[in-house]
């Protein structure tokens, strides 16, 4: 990119809004009384929000690839699986804290990326998302194959090692629970902090000129080449961070679940439909529709979930429901309507006298 | 050394109800590019089409599929008409959301319609049959069948697609949709047929799966992706390319369980992955993606 020019006199770019500050303090303020929450909500809510955060940072992850990256891929239980199966390889066999081992897991998982991207990206749109399906499915087999972590019944994740997770103590101590309650507030603020995380990283990463490179790309691969961009190294960089996120959520799904099989860890309705589905329901693009997009997942898995096979119907018709009549999604459509924006990332021009 | 033999001859027959799964796709995926998630999914419903016309008619598997290929025509002509036609851009999103929810539909109206028991289309005698080739190697008579429908079915749409009017609609609308719009062709309504047409080949596809082995509704998704890795070994727009691909799959599949019954599937998905590395349009490619 072109060092910056001196812009002519009284005008300037800018990218936050007067609203920008009002909104970061309320984000800060939500976040500080999510964390505070343990202790006045029941044991079924942390569990229920244990899963909205996890399904939000799979859905950040899966929305900066292939809403801004453009890689649209099917494929991405593959780091969910390899995320979860590190994280049982880690604390059974190394007796690395699991909470370590997630952050651990996410490495392990943005590695394997590297050689991963090297087959798929040879792939274009639709042969893409084919090709990573293929690899997860390769990986699902393979680990099937490893006896010691229960091959292809899968395994549990011994109690003793749940039950000794770090701060389990100073928890129960805190609020007064038991070990499982307080095993589940741990996980629910590593939850807490996976899903903030995810979405502070993709708002920075967005931000930033990498940021500008994507919204480039996802806009024209020619205009954003030709303006210099390095396409191959700016998705490639995308994939593999998304591949950390995502294997970091793996990790802490099968640390909640503590029993992992290949079929389930590896599953592409659950770790792919489903993120898709949150993100598209939310708006793809943004980084608001994910957060709309999965308590809307969240209230009809709440309601509906319980009529099994037409609940799952249910989903169908909204994913096609969605595509057609609004594929912008439910933000896209307040943002278009109302012009609001809560993470702004697009640069504007301000002329003089405007503020 | 006869053993290893048979194993090929066994493989080179798996890759004919291969190619039957993916005729269908490569049909569609050549001519508009639709990424169709539901197609395994279409291809059980087609199976289980087939045993509810053979159970209230008390008819033979293969009389009862001829009848069920008329009203998959009309059911792919519909859904391409009403529905994905709709989905079809620059953006390949859309096509991949709005099938992949059409997946999830025709998976559960199954399993609410049939439960996940498994079923089976009984053929009768021809089922167990074989033919010996001599030298202590045997074929069976099915899987037999199911290679040479494979290759009829590979013959039929190449004839279709360069013998006639409806053919040549068909590779102009591949080649240039908007050229093709010049030359007064409907776009919309040529991927209606071709969707009917692929409904069509589904309904052969359908037949062969049901009278192979067990089914039941959860088993698409995996006969999508052998169709998919057919059609991307094979290359964009080449049927005798997804035959081949298809008998790469299954070649792949066989020799793999030879070594270890837990590599079949493993097998598949590698030699696929392999031939995507070293020529990532496919080996026989027509047409330019």
């Amino acid at each position: 990119m072109a060092g910056a020019q001196t812009p002519a006199a009284g005008y300037r770019a800018a990218i936050g809004t007067r609203a920008t500050r009002r909104v970061a303090l309320a984000g800060l303020a939500l976040f500080a009384a999510l964390l505070a929450l343990p202790g006045i909500a029941d044991r079924a809510l942390v569990q229920d929000l244990i899963f909205v955060f996890y399904m939000l940072a799979l859905a950040q992850c899966w929305n900066l690839l292939a809403g801004y990256a453009g890689l649209i891929s099917v494929g991405q239980q593959a780091f969910v699986g390899l995320g979860g199966y590190m994280l049982f390889g880690l604390a059974v066999f190394a007796g690395i804290d699991p909470l370590l081992a997630i952050v651990l897991a996410g490495v392990i998982a943005a590695i394997l990326a590297l050689p991963t991207a090297l087959v798929v990206f040879r792939l274009r749109g639709a042969y893409f998302a084919i090709g990573t399906w293929v690899v997860a499915e390769v990986y699902r087999l393979v680990f099937a194959q490893f006896k010691q972590l229960g091959g292809g019944t899968g395994t549990s994740l011994p109690p003793e090692i749940t039950n000794t997770v770090f701060g389990i103590e100073f928890v129960k101590d805190l609020f007064g629970v038991r070990t499982a309650a307080a095993r589940d507030i741990i996980l629910y603020w590593a939850a807490l902090l996976l899903a903030a995380g995810t979405i502070l990283a993709v708002y920075l990463i967005l931000r930033s000129r990498h940021g500008l490179a994507l919204a480039a790309i996802r806009d024209s691969e020619p205009a954003a080449a030709s303006a210099g961009v390095d396409n191959f190294r700016t998705k490639l960089w995308v994939y593999v961070a998304t591949a950390a996120g995502t294997g970091m959520a793996g990790a802490l799904i099968y640390l909640q679940k503590a029993r992992i099989s290949p079929d389930s860890a590896f599953a592409v309705l659950d770790w792919t439909a489903y993120v898709i589905l949150i993100v598209v329901i939310g708006g793809i693009g943004t980084i608001e529709g994910p957060i709309v997009g999965v308590l809307v997942f969240w209230l009809l898995q709440t309601y509906l979930a319980s009529y099994g096979t037409w609940y799952l119907i249910l989903l169908g018709a909204l994913a096609i429901l969605i595509m057609l009549a609004a594929p912008k999604g439910l933000w896209g459509y307040v943002a278009e309507r109302y012009g609001l924006v809560l993470f702004p990332v697009r640069r504007r021009l301000i002329g003089p006298g405007q503020r | 050394m006869t053993q290893w033999l048979g194993t090929l001859i066994e493989g080179v027959m798996l890759g004919g109800l291969y190619a039957l799964f993916a005729a269908g796709l490569s049909l569609i995926f050549g001519i508009m590019r639709l990424v169709n998630l539901a197609h395994g999914d279409l291809i059980v419903l087609a199976a289980f089409v087939v045993l509810v016309v053979a159970a209230t008619l008390g008819l033979d598997p293969f009389v009862a599929a001829v009848l069920a290929a008329p009203v998959l025509f009309a059911f792919g002509y519909a859904l391409q008409h009403l529905l994905l036609n709709r989905t079809l851009g620059r953006d390949i999103l859309p096509p991949l959301l709005v099938t992949f929810g059409l997946s999830i539909i025709v998976q559960n109206g199954l399993l609410e319609a049939f439960s996940a028991d498994s079923q089976r289309l009984k053929a009768g005698a021809v089922e167990t049959a074989s033919l010996s080739l001599g030298g202590g190697l045997a074929v069976g008579v099915m899987p037999l069948l199911t290679l040479a429908s494979a290759v009829a079915v590979i013959l039929a749409l190449n004839l279709l697609f360069y013998r006639t009017s409806l053919g040549r609609a068909f590779r102009a609308t591949a080649d240039d949709p908007e050229i093709a719009q010049l030359m007064g062709i409907d776009n919309r309504s040529i991927f209606a047929l071709a969707m009917g047409v692929a409904m069509t080949v589904v309904a052969v596809a359908a037949l062969y799966l049901g009278m192979r082995a067990n089914f039941d509704p959860t088993i698409g998704p995996a006969r999508l992706i052998y169709a998919f890795e057919a059609v991307i070994i094979g290359g964009l727009g080449s049927f005798w390319g997804t035959l081949a691909g298809g008998i790469v799959i299954g070649l792949a599949q066989t020799i793999g369980a030879r070594i270890d019954p837990e590599w079949q599937i493993l097998a598949g998905h590698v030699a696929f992955l392999v031939v995507l590395v070293i020529r990532p349009r496919g080996l026989f490619p027509r047409a330019v993606d």
